[in-house]
């Protein structure tokens, strides 16, 4: 892992009316790393990959990518550069099968640029490279799963058909917003190797996470976030010996938890 | 015995899994069974002028093609992009008024004129939209529903492209045949055409748009360009078949605006069968035709024509070729619980 950002947040602030959503919020994501964001219940994560990813405009601040100003950029084009994002209500094609679903992102730009055979184009059509990520991501190539239309899967399935559509799209970055979320504990154990693999791809992840414990065995560094401010940057065990943190967190069940685990 | 349950079970037919594969090319049964109905609408289509009694009647038969092309391009756009349009009227409008002038003042013939028009047109049409893309729902179908009304006022008040009295002398096709088979031969151009499209990765984008464009964003592609793709479409097919209606008419006026051209094609579309493509074609062939036999009514021939409407979205809203297709496919039986 390199010190080298690729994507740095500088002073994002958005507001929502009267409502500070994110105030001068600012951190670097490091190439290859997997950097967690974490915080209480509106304290503004979502809002962070919204701005970063460009589905909605901040108010002040900016957005670098490669050194690169990407603020303001509307999304697709944001997604089009290698910066992708899953969401956390899932947002599949339900009326389409799940290997179609994957179709769609195979047919953007980038990945007819960037895949190669991969990107489905001359040497490969995008059904059977559809199924093939769908395979990578932990979808039975000869169960029927992968043919199933995509309101009839379960949401671990779904949470992964996010995770494909972004990996369909070669990216440089994956924003996870809570992809933990609504899975049992023996779905997330199968989930943890995918997120691992991607950083051994030298994909950076940035992970925006509820459970902890999980989270805090992939994630590299992490941003504390309250009420639309950054608490607090560093590893793990640091951000969890804070005090601020604690304050934050208090009366979480999942903190003391952790805590003791750590 | 009446708290028996009982429960309708739908099964697929035997030969309908047979012919789903490739296999289907080994036996004629199957192939008739994959194929017949498509031939039987084309030749249907092909063999009405032929058969129907007297010039009116294969008058009626044009007009009959106009509306359908006019329902194919609603149904690509409510059915495939999300867009509900009510702007048939405006398309006629634009593809008739380009063909009209094309023809009088550069004396251009006529069957290309209707492809210039369809083309530019179609252009057009998507530039004017292109504001109101974003839009969803009922809001573009209000918005739709504005410009062939707007466009038609300011024809009527600045008196230009022949004001109230519209463009007289427009040319004719060289003859009736022409002009019954180039109309038909269009419809059955852009039915399967359009099928066709529907189905490729670009369709499967479009449906996506339709579906969730949050996602579709998310992967990297414009929306506003898939969208702008597919009124482009759209609007070149309600253009072309406006277009067609002015050489048959030889005049172009303000009525091509008329609302007609905005609600049959969805009542047409409602009738057939929404998203099939095909449905709204013969929603088309139904109720033109209808709506020609009740003109001995009179006044009373729009209240038959809606009690028609009503019946069909009451007791039959899925339309015909979803019901069709149904039944062809499947056999339905009763089971007791």
């Amino acid at each position: 892992m390199s010190e080298e950002p690729i994507l740095q947040v500088q002073e994002a602030t958005k507001a929502f009316g009267g409502v500070l959503a994110l105030n001068r919020v600012s951190f670097d994501v490091r190439k290859g790393e997997v950097l967690g964001i974490i915080g209480p219940n509106g304290s503004g994560k979502t809002t962070v990959v919204n701005c970063i990813t460009g589905f909605i405009k901040m108010t002040s601040g900016r957005v670098l990518f490669h050194g690169k100003e990407i603020t303001g950029k509307p999304p697709h084009k944001i997604a089009d550069m290698g910066v992708t994002r899953t969401f956390q209500v899932m947002r599949p094609y339900y009326s389409l099968p799940a290997y179609k679903n994957l179709v769609i992102p195979l047919f953007s730009p980038r990945a007819r640029r960037t895949g190669g055979w991969r990107g489905g184009g001359r040497l490969g059509d995008r059904n059977t490279v559809g199924i093939d990520i769908l395979e990578e991501i932990g979808f039975e190539r000869d169960s029927f799963v992968p043919y199933k239309l995509a309101s009839t899967l379960p949401t671990g399935y779904l949470k992964r058909l996010e995770l494909a559509r972004c990996l369909a799209l070669q990216p440089e970055v994956i924003l996870c917003d809570e992809v933990f979320s609504g899975l049992s504990m023996s779905e997330i154990a199968s989930m943890l190797p995918l997120i691992e693999r991607f950083q051994m791809e030298g994909i950076t992840v940035v992970m925006i996470e509820h459970r902890l414990r999980e989270l805090f065995r992939v994630a590299g560094r992490i941003v504390v976030m309250n009420f639309g401010e950054k608490l607090i940057e560093g590893s793990p065990e640091e951000v969890m010996a804070d005090e601020k943190v604690r304050e934050a967190y208090f009366g979480s069940e999942e903190v003391e938890e952790v805590m003791t685990y750590a | 015995m009446s708290d028996e349950q009982r429960r309708k079970e739908r099964l697929d037919r035997g030969i309908k899994i047979r012919s789903d594969s490739l296999y289907a090319i080994m036996s004629w049964r199957e192939l008739a069974y994959l194929t017949a109905p498509r031939f039987l609408l084309i030749a249907g289509i092909l063999l009405l002028p032929l058969l129907v009694p007297g010039m009116y009647w294969q008058r009626v038969v044009s007009v009959v093609c106009i509306y359908a092309l006019l329902a194919l391009s609603f149904d690509l756009m409510a059915h495939y992009v999300g867009l509900v349009s009510l702007g048939g009227a405006f398309f006629i409008g634009t593809g008739g008024y380009i063909s009209a002038m094309l023809n009088t003042s550069l004396g251009v013939p006529p069957l290309l004129a209707i492809f210039i028009a369809a083309l530019l047109g179609g252009v057009i049409c998507t530039v004017l939209l292109l504001p109101c893309l974003p839009l969803r729902g009922v809001y573009f179908a209000i918005v739709t529903l504005m410009y062939p009304l707007f466009l038609a006022r300011v024809i009527e008040a600045l008196d230009i492209f022949g004001g109230t009295d519209g463009i007289m002398g427009v040319e004719s096709f060289p003859n009736r045949w022409v002009e019954q088979y180039f109309v038909i031969a269009m419809v059955l151009l852009f039915l399967f055409g359009l099928r066709r499209l529907v189905n490729t990765d670009l369709g499967l984008v479009l449906r996506a748009v339709m579906d969730n464009d949050q996602a579709v964003k998310a992967s990297g592609m414009s929306v506003a360009l898939f969208k702008g793709l597919a009124v482009f479409i759209a609007s070149g097919i309600g253009c072309l078949a406006g277009a067609c209606i002015v050489h048959i008419y030889m005049w172009s006026g303000i009525s091509l605006f008329a609302l007609d051209f905005s609600i049959l094609p969805i009542a047409a579309t409602v009738i057939g069968g929404g998203g099939t493509l095909v449905g709204p074609v013969i929603g088309c062939f139904i109720l033109v035709p209808v709506s020609e036999l009740l003109r001995e009514f009179g006044t009373l021939r729009i209240v038959c024509y809606s009690i028609i409407l009503m019946a069909f979205v009451v007791f039959r809203s899925e339309g015909i070729m979803n019901y069709g297709r149904r039944k062809y496919h499947q056999f339905e039986r009763w089971v007791k619980v």
